[in-house]
């Protein structure tokens, strides 16, 4: 249709439109908006406005998708939620890639040949399910309830995790915790007894100051942070950045600090240095809520500016300025904590670290600083009890990590898997989440799965441990499908719902019903005493004094906005020991670690190889997003960040193909050189989620390379069990 | 008289592509093809590097050389806003105006029509912003009248360094970039 | 360093402009051999050579109108919306060189028509016995042969010219937004119809009068191309730029070799001893003349799509 027709058809369909739409709001019965009108039989024609929330990251914006003469359109913000103010990330923009995604999965798979080739029978529905209720009544009968585990990864494996839950199984666990954000909330809670939390606490937008320590913001593009920081800076705030490569926040910032990769804590430490020793930390804050504060400062005093030039490669007179910096906007200075942060190993001490320093700038509770934040109370569903399981989790066994657990131990759990201790761990739920891309060293993982009796993989796409599986059961993506309520702790509480936009193209499921058919098989259904999932949610909604047709129309419901700041009426209380801001970990103390991080230094490249960092692009989610049309058009590939003269001594040139190989021989896809004048010349850079082999992924195999595939090893933090990655090196292979 | 254009603050962009993608679906643009594109200019040496980041599409010229090269007045001034617009029923797919374009703006649609951006003129037509400016998250896009003084647009231009592209080549673009 | 990124990949645009393919060389070599050939022929009609038994104005207005219609063909092949090709006619767009061509094509076909009947080729007048009769009455008119004559060579000398303006009017490829374009596709046009004439003409006189031109032409087209590239490299850095495209980048081994060498010097050469009779005429010279020609147009629709404003 050309410019004008358009337009024209614009015109005259405004009629119908607002027609449609006022249907729509009123049609409390929106089973996505159907292709065929039930009554007419005929195509629904005009355009619908359905909200619901969106799942092409976790940060889970609020968004209304338009279906254009019974076709899905697009997909907007909801300008009536807080996450996004009615604007989505390019991402959740581009989510009507994914309905449309040619290499989605489309029915249910049962596997023909051994573990990992990929071949497949289609079956149906319930014989996927009679397979696999056979195979868990096996495994219960044989091994106990608990040798089943379940790894997820989004609010969709609600379901899934209550079914498991009602078999018997507490062994859960998330990437998003020991491959992500562990580290941080665990040295949170230990400082200051309250998590960040994720949408994370952090009042960006009233920052005069910004610390980002690694967190390339714009580029990780968690669409509240993004839209703060974009605030911040048109407000002129400064920007100080520490990372081996300029990020895109780099060019923004007033500093940038590009330090040596693995010496962050030190860097930290020597900021505190400054601000004790040249008295520019917030004295009455500190006094009034922090605890060990002579004890910090007796530690510290060993680091000086001058200490850490040779360590972190920043000069003593820029670590000054920036202290200096820092301390004239207190205490709207945020030094962010960070999201994913497990680099090293001594990740929670950096966490630590980075606590520290916000309770020197006098920085939670204050504004520009780590905020309060609530939620909207939305009571669950009043299940039956859930069978309590007769063993202790697999994944944590004597709470070999104290502060281990939070989500679930992924890498426990495989590890459990692997060895059969503490008891043997026979069937794998996966829901959602790419294990072999999201836990180092993917063999490990690979021999894991083939001890294992039952391998079920619930996905939307065919990711690389789908083709481990012994059933694929493909659900329907998040503009098809109803799911859970939304409801996190935030600035602004809020119930979110999503409801489908559009029907499944083929004969994919939503998880709910998946959880509910099963249970059923399993002789679960005292656990699913409702009908469908509208009832579910009506049930619960009408707990919270909302209802299902109220919220189908709106999408979002707010709640009362909490005090942000002491200054507000925010209580000061912490959770801790002593019911302080622990500068100094009485708890920690106890246990016998570090009650004050200390610096250690980290393995360092060989001559001749790099260390292989890795990150997100703003258009991609982990390895979900590579066959989404509409994100590849803009990113299809990853590319390899080399310094520019790094390049040259290597003779590479931007554009050109090469493998990297890690220390320990593993080759990678091969991926483009970008020699660039934004990274340091001892560390490479690629962009996480790419380099694909799994043949069914047609629109991303082989694209680029996969960073998970060269971390082969890992560095286990013995405080929580997350797992830091950062410390695997790469060669260059030119013969590509 | 209206004259349509945009501003765009390279200091708040961070070259996410929403604009891009928005477009896409906004406009059905077929797949593989863009309407509008990120560029990212680095220049220097690390650590000092310098980077700007660029949200590029059609300029809207005022002297659109791909309106005077067409020969069946295809590629034409919209009566609103100088937009300049390809009507898809009149165009034969020369090609004439892609090599008169500095900025690569255009391209054969499949369907054999030249396409490129429209700043969206049927959301202009009712009142909204183009896609890709009411989609940004950084709010780093401003559209409006620049013969109107006391519009946004005017007005940061007035308060703001800016550049545009490629004024040298003669085309008066309609786009400007906050500095 | 410089290092530019973008997320644009449309096909024919990126990474580098080549919407146009081998068509419009093609289009342009042929449209400015006809101009040639039209301006030969319409010489020779003006000059009454129409009462000499082998004239090569008998048959080059049939050559030009085959030839012209291949062109025209060739173009027609490149246009993305081939159905839509009557919009041409249904607007004159004063600003658009394309729409001027397409117009004047109009007039040139009738302009061909006309000379071609003065005298029809055999193959067809015997199968239309009329047309010997339209001819014969033509002839008898000589104001009517003259101004035919006059007619083609101005018309031709308008397509000669609009090769080449359809280029330069395209600002946005600074290698072709040069104002000695035109003059470079008419010589070479010239040149070329020339070489064509020399090479296929039975008239003793006109074989020499045409190598003696065609010379001249080279000699001419030699100093246009001096001229322009001069002119681009004292312009913008995007024209200095893109004179680099020719004289050190990455068309320059196909300029030197192809276009200069062996399409303009070692010819112009070779015709100057025939000319002087230090050797026999061959057809050698004017066939790389011809293919010099096309071979020209080659480089600079291919270099111009390269050249860009920065």
């Amino acid at each position: 249709m050309n410019s004008l027709s358009r337009r024209r058809f614009l015109k005259i369909s405004g009629a119908s439109i607002a027609a449609a739409s006022a249907l729509t709001s009123m049609n409390s019965v929106v089973k996505g908006a159907q292709k065929v009108s039930e009554k007419t039989g005929k195509s629904v024609k005009g355009i619908q406005k359905i909200p619901t929330y969106c799942s092409m990251c976790f940060w889970k914006c609020s968004a209304i998708g338009y279906v254009r003469d019974g076709k899905l359109w697009k997909v907007e913000g909801n300008p009536i939620d807080p996450l996004s103010a009615g604007r989505l990330c390019p991402r959740g923009t581009g989510g009507v890639g994914a309905h449309y995604d040619p290499d989605r999965l489309k029915y249910p798979l049962l596997r023909k040949g051994k573990r990992g080739e990929e071949k497949w029978v289609q079956v149906t529905w319930d014989e996927a399910f009679e397979f696999i209720a056979k195979k868990m009544k096996n495994i219960k009968s044989q091994y106990g309830a608990e040798s089943m585990g379940f790894f997820s990864h989004g609010i969709g494996g609600g379901f899934i995790k209550h079914l498991l839950k009602a078999y018997g199984t507490r062994n859960i666990a998330a990437p998003s915790f020991d491959q992500c954000l562990g580290p941080r909330d665990t040295a949170f809670e230990i400082t200051y007894g309250d998590v960040i939390g994720g949408p994370e606490r952090t009042d960006i937008e009233n920052a005069k100051c910004i610390v980002l320590l690694g967190s390339h913001l714009g580029e990780n593009m968690h669409n509240t942070q993004v839209q703060e920081f974009s605030k911040a800076v048109e407000n002129h705030a400064s920007i100080i950045v520490v990372d081996p490569r300029l990020s895109t926040a780099a060019t923004k910032a007033k500093f940038y600090l590009p330090i040596k990769p693995g010496t962050d804590l030190a860097l930290l430490l020597t900021w505190m240095n400054v601000l004790i020793s040249e008295n520019l930390y917030d004295k009455d804050y500190i006094e009034k809520y922090a605890f060990g504060f002579e004890q910090l400062k007796a530690e510290v005093s060993q680091y000086t500016p001058e200490w850490a030039y040779p360590v972190t490669g920043i000069k003593p007179e820029l670590i000054r300025e920036t202290a200096r910096e820092m301390a004239r906007y207190k205490p709207s200075t945020l030094v962010h904590p960070g999201r994913h942060s497990v680099w090293y190993g001594d990740d929670t001490q950096r966490g630590r670290a980075l606590a520290i320093m916000s309770a020197l700038l006098g920085n939670w509770g204050r504004k520009g600083g780590l905020i309060n934040q609530d939620v909207f109370d939305v009571p669950s569903y009043p299940y039956p009890e859930y069978p309590k399981p007769k063993r202790e989790n697999a994944d944590n066994p004597n709470r070999k990590y104290p502060f281990g657990g939070a989500e679930g131990y992924t890498t426990g759990l495989r590890e459990a898997t692997l060895t059969g201790k503490p008891y043997p761990i026979k069937g794998w739920f996966v829901y959602g989440t790419n294990l072999l891309y999201s836990l180092p060293n993917m063999q490990e993982t690979i021999d894991a799965m083939q001890k294992l009796d039952l391998l079920v993989v619930i996905d939307v796409v065919p990711s690389e441990i789908a083709g481990y599986a012994d059933v694929v059961l493909p659900e329907s993506i998040y503009l098809e499908r109803y799911d859970e309520l939304f409801a996190p702790y935030f600035k602004q509480p809020f119930v979110s719902l999503r409801q489908p936009v559009i029907a499944p193209p083929h004969d994919q499921k939503p998880g709910w019903w998946i959880a509910k058919k099963l249970g059923e098989k399993l002789g679960l259904q005292k656990y699913f005493p409702w009908k469908d999932v509208e009832e579910y949610l009506d049930t619960r909604l009408k707990m919270a004094g909302l209802s299902l047709k109220e919220m189908k129309e709106k999408g979002v419901a707010l709640g009362e906005k909490p005090p942000l700041y002491f200054e507000e009426g925010w209580e000061p209380e912490f959770d801790t020991p002593t019911g302080k801001i622990e500068l100094y970990s009485t708890h920690l103390d106890e246990l016998g670690y570090d009650p004050i991080p200390k610096f250690t230094k980290h393995e360092e490249p060989q001559p001749g190889y790099f260390r292989l960092l890795f990150g997100r692009a703003p258009m991609h989610s982990f390895s979900r997003t590579q066959t989404n049309r509409l994100l590849t058009n803009v990113m299809d590939e990853n590319e390899v960040w080399i310094n520019a003269d790094v390049a040259k001594r290597f003779e590479l040139k931007s554009g050109d193909y090469i493998k990297l190989k890690n220390q320990d021989g593993i080759v990678s896809n091969r991926i483009k050189v970008k020699a660039t004048e934004r990274i340091r010349t001892d560390c490479v850079y690629i962009v996480h989620g790419f380099g694909h082999n799994s043949r069914m992924l047609k629109g991303a195999y082989h694209k680029g390379a996969s960073d998970s595939r060269l971390i082969t090893k890992y560095k286990v933090d013995p405080l929580m069990g997350g797992t830091g990655m950062n410390i695997n090196f790469v060669t260059f292979e030119t013969e590509a | 008289m209206a004259r349509f254009g945009m501003v765009i603050d390279t200091r708040k962009c961070v070259g996410c592509t929403d604009c891009v993608i928005a477009c896409e679906t906004e406009n059905d643009v077929p797949n593989g093809f863009a309407r509008d594109w990120i560029v990212q200019i680095s220049n220097g040496k690390f650590p000092n590097a310098q980077v700007e980041i660029l949200s590029e599409r059609c300029n809207h010229c005022s002297d659109a050389p791909c309106v005077t090269t067409c020969p069946t007045g295809a590629s034409h001034y919209h009566d609103i806003g100088g937009i300049v617009l390809v009507n898809h029923d009149e165009c034969i797919g020369c090609k004439a105006c892609i090599e008169s374009c500095p900025y690569g703006a255009r391209f054969v649609h499949p369907e054999g029509y030249v396409d490129k951006c429209t700043f969206c003129v049927h959301r202009v037509e009712e009142g909204l912003d183009p896609a890709c400016v009411s989609v940004c998250p950084t709010h780093c896009m401003h559209f409006g009248d620049f013969d109107d003084p006391n519009s946004e647009v005017s007005k940061l231009l007035q308060s703001r360094k800016h550049h545009s592209l490629l004024p040298e080549a003669g085309t008066t673009p309609n786009i400007y970039y906050l500095t | 360093m410089l290092e530019i990124t973008t997320t644009r990949h449309n096909h024919l645009i990126d990474p580098i402009l080549h919407a146009w393919n081998w068509e419009i060389p093609v289009y342009l070599f042929l449209g400015g051999l006809v101009a040639g050939m039209m301006i030969i022929s319409g010489y020779f009609l003006f000059k009454e050579r129409v009462k000499e038994d082998n004239c090569s104005c008998f048959y080059l207005p049939m050559i030009s109108f085959v030839l012209l219609s291949l062109g025209m063909s060739a173009l027609f092949l490149d246009l993305e919306h081939k159905l839509f090709v009557w919009r041409l006619y249904t607007t004159f767009q004063i600003t658009s060189p394309m729409s001027w061509g397409a117009w004047i094509l109009i007039l040139v076909y009738p302009a061909l028509i006309a000379n071609i009947l003065i005298r029809p080729p055999k193959f067809i007048a015997n199968k239309i016995p009329k047309l010997a009769e339209v001819s014969q009455k033509l002839i008898e008119h000589k104001w009517a042969v003259k101004n035919i004559g006059v007619v083609n060579m101005l018309l031709g000398g308008m397509v000669g010219m609009y090769t080449g303006i359809l280029l330069s009017s395209l600002g946005a490829r600074p290698l072709w937004s040069t104002s000695v374009l035109w003059l470079l596709f008419l010589i070479s046009g010239l040149s070329g119809a020339a070489a064509f004439v020399h090479l296929i003409a039975k008239n003793v006189y006109e074989r020499e009068l045409l190598a003696k031109s065609d010379n001249a032409f080279l000699i001419i087209e030699l100093f246009v191309i001096a001229m322009m590239i001069i002119g681009l490299v004292t312009s913008s850095k995007s024209h200095m730029a893109a004179a680099h495209l020719l004289l050190n980048g990455p068309f320059a081994s196909v300029f030197w070799i192809f276009v200069i060498a062996l399409g303009i010097v070692i010819p112009l050469y070779i015709q100057l001893l025939a000319v002087n009779h230090k050797i026999k005429h061959t057809p050698i010279a004017p066939i790389m003349v011809i293919i010099g020609g096309l071979i020209l147009r080659f480089v600079i629709v291919a270099a111009g799509q390269h050249s860009h404003w920065f």
